[in-house]
């Protein structure tokens, strides 16, 4: 081909690249084929889920009951289930998850807002973050979940120590995320803004907090799961409410189907709240294709 | 158009570096001196290293030079400057805005309405060519058409100049002569005073009516070709043209590329 010709070719103009780029990117990867063979449907995928959940549940029924185990060591499913209603009836469990749920939303509400808040600013002070960069880490290292105890004897018997532990345990990724893309902020853009003669607070707000949602939104995952951790172990330690004191009360009580039905519990909360923060995700990280999330 | 006045003045303009051992300084472009006339389509050619991006970030007010004046119609430059539009190889464009959005952007730090601020966007897209993507987002769009968003952005700020810092680079070859015409036709029918960065040397042929050779570092121009071609806004055209091959011949012997590959 000559270069005439292939000038000729590419003479169709800029239009020409509109149908080739008006396919979304994303369809590409979808297009190859999983590395164990052909990929399965979404569908024949959700059957095997709930098939392995129902062999599951099965197993748990009727296994341990045909091993002899007894059902204070290992209760089978309809005793969880049995357990489950009699929580409602005598031990006011509507009280207590409404109490955990409560404190967990809280505490990762307010443990989200000050990390994040603190995130910025020492993302705006390399000072301030030089200075306090060592003490950052070892409060990160330490388990702040054993604060706990130490909060009960300040506070007392009250929802103030769970809250306080719950927004600590929140308060540290969110934190450190937010931190780490404010330093990695691309320097061109910030350049770019410079040349547009944008101010400090401009460049702030429009570039580098909408830079930063990635690092806060997978910071805000791991502090959805750190806040129901937070919030047992404050209920583990004091208090007489909330599902964590249930299941020390329930351990008090040699009460096993207690003690697991509160366990399933505190796990939906955390799926929940989990996927709450997913669904925010997805609103808020629109612009980025969902093969790349 | 030779007899028009000059938007950009570079004289004896030296930039200093401290090299990574903190001691010993690096120079990074040594006495370069050269002008852009209004409307006026200068390129830059040279080897790696040799200072050509110090240029754009010394313009740009991004940087202050060492020694030596800036003039950006005759007044020093200083600091960052809102006549002196940039753009990089990377699009820089906000992937969290629209294609409309990211191109009001560069008007954000300016006094006027939002609703000015959109019809000035919408002037611009419909000048790349680009209309009809302005609710897109950046991923939705190819890495030319991104280009493009970010011309219609530098230009949205009505620049007295645009310097272009190798902005067809990380493009395929086809895309690249696509885009070229595309600029060129942009910048031609606008009048757009343009400084183009480039290693590309048939891109400095075929696009511009001005070529500064630089030399390896400390970069300093051993060269100055007019390009005396036609139809500058057309690279296409250009690209045919037996001369222009004897153009980009003799950038190759001035910056004795041929004895370096031997």
């Amino acid at each position: 081909m000559s270069p005439a010709d292939l000038t000729r070719a590419l003479e169709h103009g800029p239009t020409d690249a509109v149908p080739h780029a008006m396919q979304p990117m994303a369809h590409e990867h979808i297009e190859a084929p999983a590395p164990g063979g052909v990929l399965a449907s979404p569908t024949s995928i959700l059957l095997g889920s709930l098939a392995f959940g129902i062999v599951f549940l099965l197993a748990w029924q009727f296994v341990p009951p045909a091993l002899g185990v007894p059902s204070y060591i290992i209760p089978t499913v309809t005793d969880l289930a049995h357990e489950l209603g009699r929580m409602v009836e005598r031990e006011n469990l509507f009280g207590h998850v409404l109490s955990t749920v409560t404190i967990a939303t809280l505490g990762f509400v307010i443990g989200s807002l000050l990390g994040a808040a603190m995130g910025y600013i020492l993302g705006m002070s390399i000072f301030i973050e030089k200075v306090l960069s060592p003490y950052i880490l070892g409060l990160q290292i330490a388990p702040k979940v054993a604060f706990a105890p130490l909060f009960i004897m300040w506070l007392g018997y009250n929802a103030w120590p769970k809250l306080i532990v719950t927004i600590l345990v929140v308060f540290f990724p969110i934190l450190v995320n937010v931190l780490q893309s404010m330093k990695t902020v691309d320097r061109d853009l910030i350049n770019l803004a410079r040349a547009y003669s944008m101010s400090r607070m401009q460049i702030f707000w429009k570039i580098e907090v909408p830079a930063s949602m990635p690092a806060l939104m997978a910071g805000l995952r791991i502090g959805a799961t750190l806040a129901v951790i937070g919030v047992t172990v404050g209920e583990l330690v004091g208090g007489n409410t909330g599902l964590g004191y249930l299941i020390t009360f329930g351990e008090g009580q040699a009460n096993t189907a207690m003690v697991f039905d509160a366990i399933v519990l505190l796990t939906l909360i955390g799926i929940v709240l989990y996927g709450a923060v997913a669904v925010i995700e997805a609103r808020v990280l629109h612009y980025i294709p969902r093969v790349m999330r | 158009m030779h007899k028009m006045a000059s938007v950009l003045d570079l004289v004896h303009v030296t930039k200093r570096f401290t090299a990574p051992d903190g001691v010993s300084p690096l120079i990074g472009i040594e006495r370069v001196s050269f002008n852009v006339r209004a409307g006026e389509f200068v390129a830059v050619v040279g080897p790696s290293g040799c200072g050509k991006s110090t240029i754009l970030n010394l313009v740009a007010g991004l940087d202050r030079p060492s020694e030596g004046r800036i003039l950006l119609n005759g007044v020093a430059v200083e600091s960052p400057n809102p006549s002196v539009g940039f753009m990089l190889q990377k699009d820089l464009l906000l992937p969290w805005r629209s294609i409309v959005h990211n191109v009001e952007f560069g008007l954000e730090a300016r006094a006027i309405s939002r609703s000015e601020r959109r019809q000035r966007a919408r002037r611009e897209l419909e000048r790349c060519r680009l209309q009809d993507f302005a609710q897109s987002y950046p991923y939705q769009l190819s890495g030319g058409m991104r280009q493009r968003a970010a011309l219609a952005r530098t230009l949205a700020i009505e620049p007295a100049i645009v310097l272009l810092d190798e902005p067809f680079s990380a493009l395929d070859a086809q895309t690249k002569l696509i885009l070229q015409k595309s600029f060129a036709q942009t910048i031609a029918s606008s009048a757009i005073t343009t400084l183009l960065i480039t290693h590309d040397l048939m891109e400095a042929v075929i696009m511009s009516d001005r070529i500064l050779v630089m030399s390896e570092r400390p970069g300093r121009i051993i060269e100055e070709i007019a390009v005396d071609l036609s139809d500058r806004e057309n690279p296409m055209a250009r690209i045919a043209a037996p001369r222009a091959r004897e153009y980009v011949d003799h950038l190759l012997g001035s910056l004795h590329l041929q004895e370096k590959a031997a």
